[in-house]
């Protein structure tokens, strides 16, 4: 079953041509990586996916329902789909605990007690839980960014979009959040993944699709698409990874 | 933040640095005494000071008069304190309707825009004298007819109109990331507004508000051209009876002995906010 299906999706910004009949299917329990250069489209192409983003040709459906067909709420798409942004964007004027349940209480109606146990459940597995009552600006970020996809988890959601979720951090800071995603894969959460990391795509991928100038150039699995890039323009993008030390 | 920056002569004795700390303040106290010598040398050399002296600065016409004064700057600062409230929240609203997208809200974001051109383009004091005087003549029924009321309304009118826009660049101020988070998390327009953008939004603004505050703390007394027995006018009425205007100095020294903390205030509190600030992009 598929969890997402992108199909012909066409997306300008003013006349500029971002995303270029982009086709894409993400089956339940697949970790699809999206990546390429700056400009090529895969962040506007995840937000797509969540409606953040409009779009001006194509279609897609997440379970089998469009994402702008009226049975589908926004409340509803909200709930099966959470995202993850390169800046965290957790609300500072709340505390760690009132981030993670806002969503759930104010949109969902989930009681204020079980929306908070839930909470401390995901910040305890996550190494956090002492952080519950702190404010966003008082933890590093990396933990601010487990903290955003501790928030992200708290609907309990079908897919997970991570928009270079590690780009903001710095270094030592990335594998506690690489090792949380991981550990969410792990429980076959479905996850659509753009990120400049690619040791990380090689390790956590089912598959892994290199965009250039709007599209899909090519899609493989990670050991075939790194070790094996059939597309010249793959290989080039691979080549200037390796020589910048980040391969 | 200054005890953060790294001292250039930690190595110091300590005798050093509280000459540091000390030497500052010596010098400018100093020299602020000397220009107020200064100038005092100069002022009272002139022909018509004795004169002056009596009309403006004579203690046992300040020392007759204050009760009414100060009674009547009780009025001053209690229009000022309603209005505060009045207004913090008034222009909240406004910029809210300003803020809000979508069809359905654009008579809300018309009245918005055309209120704020309308009451930030007229003068203070000609919006309070068309209120002032021009409301109770309507003669209305059930409205009041107290000049002070509609005085009061004036001012809350106009400061509200400049508040709303503080307010409204306290919501632009916040990245769009906190739009889209919201959005993401399945939040209404109003949720967003009430959980992400607001409580930061206003966050932003406080200074500036504080900043407003004061300028109003002064300008009730615009209220006085409508003859109500403020500090001001009760100052001038008995200016008018003995051509002698110690009492307005009286008046002015009340208006500094509430204007001055309040700037103090809003000084320390603008500090903290840039703390902050700087603090969050470390």
């Amino acid at each position: 079953m598929n969890r997402i299906e992108i199909e012909h999706l066409t997306k300008y910004y003013g006349s500029k041509l971002v995303l270029d009949d982009v086709s894409l299917n993400v089956a339940e329990h697949e970790v699809v990586c999206l990546i390429g250069a700056s400009g090529s489209g895969k962040s506007t192409l995840l937000r797509c996916v969540n409606d953040l983003v409009e779009f001006d040709e194509g279609l897609i459906r997440i379970d089998g329902t469009s994402i702008h067909d009226p049975s589908l709420s926004a409340v509803e798409l909200y709930k099966r789909v959470g995202i993850v942004f390169q800046a965290y964007n957790l609300f500072p004027t709340m505390t760690v605990l009132d981030n993670i349940t806002l969503a759930p209480r104010k949109v969902h109606g989930t009681a204020k007690d079980e929306a908070e146990a839930y909470a401390r459940e995901l910040l305890g597995l996550f190494s956090l839980e002492e952080f519950a009552k702190s404010y966003p600006e008082q933890l590093s970020g990396g933990q601010q960014q487990r903290v955003a996809i501790v928030r992200a988890m708290a609907t309990k959601p079908e897919l997970l979009l991570l928009d270079e979720v590690t780009a903001a951090l710095d270094p030592e800071l990335i594998g506690g959040v690489l090792a949380v995603i991981k550990s969410l894969r792990d429980q076959g959460m479905t996850m659509l993944i753009v990120t400049h990391e690619m040791g990380f795509a090689r390790d956590v991928a089912d598959r892994v699709c290199f965009l250039d100038g709007g599209k899909i150039v090519e899609e493989a699995p990670p050991a075939k698409l790194f070790s094996n890039p059939e597309h010249p323009r793959t290989g080039q993008f691979l080549q200037r990874i390796i020589e910048a030390g980040r391969l | 933040m200054t005890s953060k920056r790294p001292r250039p002569r930690k190595r110091a004795g300590r005798s050093l640095r509280t000459r540091d700390k000390v030497l500052p303040h010596v010098i400018s106290t100093a020299t602020v005494l000397g220009v107020i010598i200064i100038l005092r040398a100069i002022i009272i050399q002139a022909e018509q000071w004795p004169r002056i002296k009596s009309q403006f600065f004579d203690l046992q016409v300040m020392i007759d008069v204050f009760p009414k004064v100060l009674h009547g700057f009780g009025i001053n600062m209690a229009v000022w304190g309603v209005a505060l409230v009045v207004i913090a929240i008034w222009a909240l609203v406004l910029a809210i309707f300003r803020s809000l997208h979508g069809p359905w809200f654009a008579p809300l974001r018309f009245f918005s825009v055309v209120y704020i051109d309308l009451l930030r383009g007229l003068p203070s004091l000609l919006l309070v004298l068309l209120f002032g005087f021009g409301m109770p003549a309507l003669n209305i029924p059930g409205l009041p007819k107290s000049s002070l009321f509609w005085g009061a309304l004036a001012m809350i009118s106009s400061y509200s109109a400049y508040a709303a826009e503080v307010y409204r660049s306290g919501m632009d101020s916040v990245h769009d990331g906190q739009r889209a988070a919201a959005k993401a998390l399945g939040l209404n327009q109003g949720q967003t507004l009430r959980y992400a953008i607001l409580p930061q939004a206003v966050r932003n603004v406080i200074p500036s508000l504080l900043n407003l505050a004061v300028a109003l703390q002064k300008d009730v007394a615009l209220l006085s051209v409508l003859g109500i027995r403020d500090a001001v006018r009760e100052a001038q009425i008995y200016t008018a009876r003995t051509f002698n205007y110690s009492t307005l100095i009286a008046a002015a020294a009340l208006f500094l002995v509430a204007t001055v903390p309040m700037a103090r205030l809003t000084d320390y509190v603008t500090k903290r906010d840039r703390e902050r600030r700087l603090q969050r992009t470390e």
